[in-house]
């Protein structure tokens, strides 16, 4: 690796024989996510010669090309004359769309709520509204499918993942972890803390619209109470569980 | 005409499988596909058909099988033991299944996945674009007895049987390998460390990867829980929180947080996936130049395979119904097929 990459001048490395990753920090930073998002969307809506797809994680680009239409150099020296060309962690959040997902905290909903707050210092209640009161961003989607790596939550929420795994956390579970939270695709064994459940299905392997999360989208957990949740789980037939959904235009 | 194969049985991980999905990579949905991508290409070579099809993936054990129509099927991948109505089928080859007929697929002999390719393709509904089941992600599902699928019009019924020299990718061995953006988190004394060590593919392994067994210290990067994760992808080498490799496979998950030593070449990943339980798998690195003038393109590779498959010459004793074949139109097939 060489020096720092900075997000104007991203690091481009080879990733297997037909893939380079251009990569903007070697740590997760809220600025090197910028510049991946609106670098990904800039490859996407104006692919370089040779791209077959992308990928965007939280600090870097994947992309896979086609050796036969271009080659390694010829993509790289592209890459990296667009890289340069702008400053990409520009694009604002206010382009996005906004979701609200109801959310139940705590008790059998959020069972690691109470040991969360705990390492915030704060009271339980007091740890969900200085949650709710952060909207956070789809940073990258991955891992599983449809399934967000939101954030960058305040420094405060900068707490480790757990060391012993719990061996299974539910689909639409809301998870937290070094400053970031993620919405489960499925039961997943995890060591992020459980602190709340939603009824929202980041995929829908059924529907027309399997992936309803875009990264950069921008995602609000609106607190209701238990009997609330039940209600709206039980009612709930397209796993949108009940988030709504503003389109900036 | 289509048809339809009836599953009888199956083994436990029998499902169908094409050569996955391109685009998907961004919504964190792996490209799955086969698990050996060269099995189902050799499978079109063998059917004389443009571009693979839909077939179905056997790991380790097969299946009993039939369809309602006459059509060809090619038998790819690690060998099985197969019959049809009771007669030895030779792996690697193509063959005539009428109509009705019984094929039964044992375990397999050597190697991991075994490949049954019907000449029209299982004709499945799409979904994001493949008809791979992605276990992993809930697409599809494993088959059973009782299942049964739609299949696509073989295009040339009339073709003979066909057959075609396969190098040994069943058995471990030494496996090529790049650098990729993590390999030098690793000191110089680890990755030679890494090169020098004899691996075993671990009884883990499945679609998502393969686990190797070792003996010795743990492989262990530099500030390695320090790392942002990245996109992974199919031959990535990466090692656990506790320094122990494994190859990631066609179902593996999109983002990943544990590092990675390199990366296996396109070439080669076949021999990976394709190792049985306790085959040996030694890796070297090699330069990216090198991997470059290695790379086949899928397509070309196609083309070449389909001049090499040539016409099955049997033994007219062991042919049961001799009078039923076409001898004389299949020997003018033969050579129409080596066009493109």
């Amino acid at each position: 690796m060489s020096a720092d990459p900075r997000p104007d001048c991203p690091d481009i490395a080879p990733l297997g024989v037909d893939g380079v990753l251009v990569r903007f920090s070697t740590r997760l930073d809220d600025v090197a996510n910028r510049a991946v998002l609106g670098f990904a969307a800039d490859l996407e809506s104006d692919p370089p010669h040779g791209m077959i797809e992308i990928a965007s994680a939280l600090s870097s680009v994947y992309l896979r090309f086609d050796p036969e239409t271009v080659t390694r150099a010829e993509l790289t020296k592209a890459l990296h004359a667009r890289a340069s060309a702008r400053d990409w962690s520009a694009p604002a959040d206010s382009a996005g769309r906004r979701w609200h997902i109801p959310t139940a905290f705590g008790g059998d909903r959020g069972p690691q709520l109470a040991e969360t707050a705990a390492l915030l210092d704060m009271s339980e209640e007091e740890a969900v509204a200085d949650l709710v009161a952060n909207p956070v961003r789809v940073l990258a989607i991955g891992f599983a499918p449809g399934q967000p790596y939101l954030g960058m939550l305040p420094e405060r929420w900068d707490i480790p993942r757990l060391g012993d795994i719990t061996p299974s956390v539910p689909a639409s579970a809301l998870v937290v972890a070094v400053r970031q939270l993620i919405v489960f695709s499925a039961d997943t064994p995890t060591g992020w803390r459980h602190v709340g459940q939603t009824a929202f299905k980041p995929f829908r392997a059924e529907s027309d619209a399997p992936f309803p999360l875009r990264p950069g989208d921008v995602l609000h957990f609106d607190p209701v109470s238990h009997d609330e949740f039940d209600r709206i789980r039980a009612g709930d037939s397209d796993g949108s569980g009940g988030a709504r959904l503003e389109e900036a235009q | 005409m289509s048809g339809r194969l009836t599953i009888h049985s199956a083994g436990p991980m029998v499902t169908v499988q094409d050569m996955g999905r391109s685009g998907t990579l961004s919504l964190g949905l792996s490209r799955g596909g086969a698990a050996d991508r060269l099995a189902l290409i050799e499978a079109a070579a063998l059917l004389g058909l443009s571009a693979p099809v839909a077939a179905i993936e056997m790991a380790g054990m097969g299946g009993v099988f039939s369809t309602d129509t006459p059509t060809r099927i090619a038998l790819t991948g690690a060998p099985m033991r197969a019959t049809l109505d009771g007669a030895p089928l030779d792996w690697h080859g193509s063959h005539l299944l009428p109509a009705g007929a019984r094929l039964e697929i044992g375990p397999v002999t050597r190697g991991a996945y075994g490949y049954v390719c019907f000449a029209g393709g299982i004709e499945t509904h799409p979904v994001l674009g493949s008809r791979a089941t992605h276990v992993n992600a809930g697409l599809g599902h494993r088959l059973a007895a009782g299942d049964s699928l739609p299949l696509g019009p073989d295009p040339a019924p009339d073709t003979p049987a066909m057959a075609l020299p396969v190098e040994d990718r069943f058995s471990g061995g030494e496996i090529r390998i790049v650098e990729g953006p993590q390999t030098r988190l690793y000191s110089s004394a680890i990755r030679a460390r890494f090169t020098e060590t004899g691996f075993r593919r671990s009884t883990h392994g499945n679609r998502q990867g393969v686990r190797l067994d070792f003996e010795g210290e743990p492989f262990t990067a530099e500030g390695q829980l320090g790392i942002v994760s990245d996109v992974i992808i199919p031959g990535d080498i990466q090692m656990t929180g506790d320094g122990i490799p494994f190859v990631l496979g066609p179902e593996c998950q999109t983002i990943g947080g544990y590092p990675r030593i390199g990366a296996v070449i396109p070439a080669d990943l076949p021999r990976v996936l394709q190792a049985a339980p306790h085959a040996p798998l030694q890796f070297r690195f090699v330069t990216l130049e090198e991997a470059d003038a290695a790379f086949t393109p899928e397509a070309a590779l196609l083309k070449r395979l389909r001049a090499a498959a040539e016409p099955r010459i049997r033994d007219p004793r062991d042919i049961a119904d001799l009078l039923g074949y076409q001898l004389i139109s299949g020997v003018t097939a033969g050579d129409e097929l080596k066009g493109d």
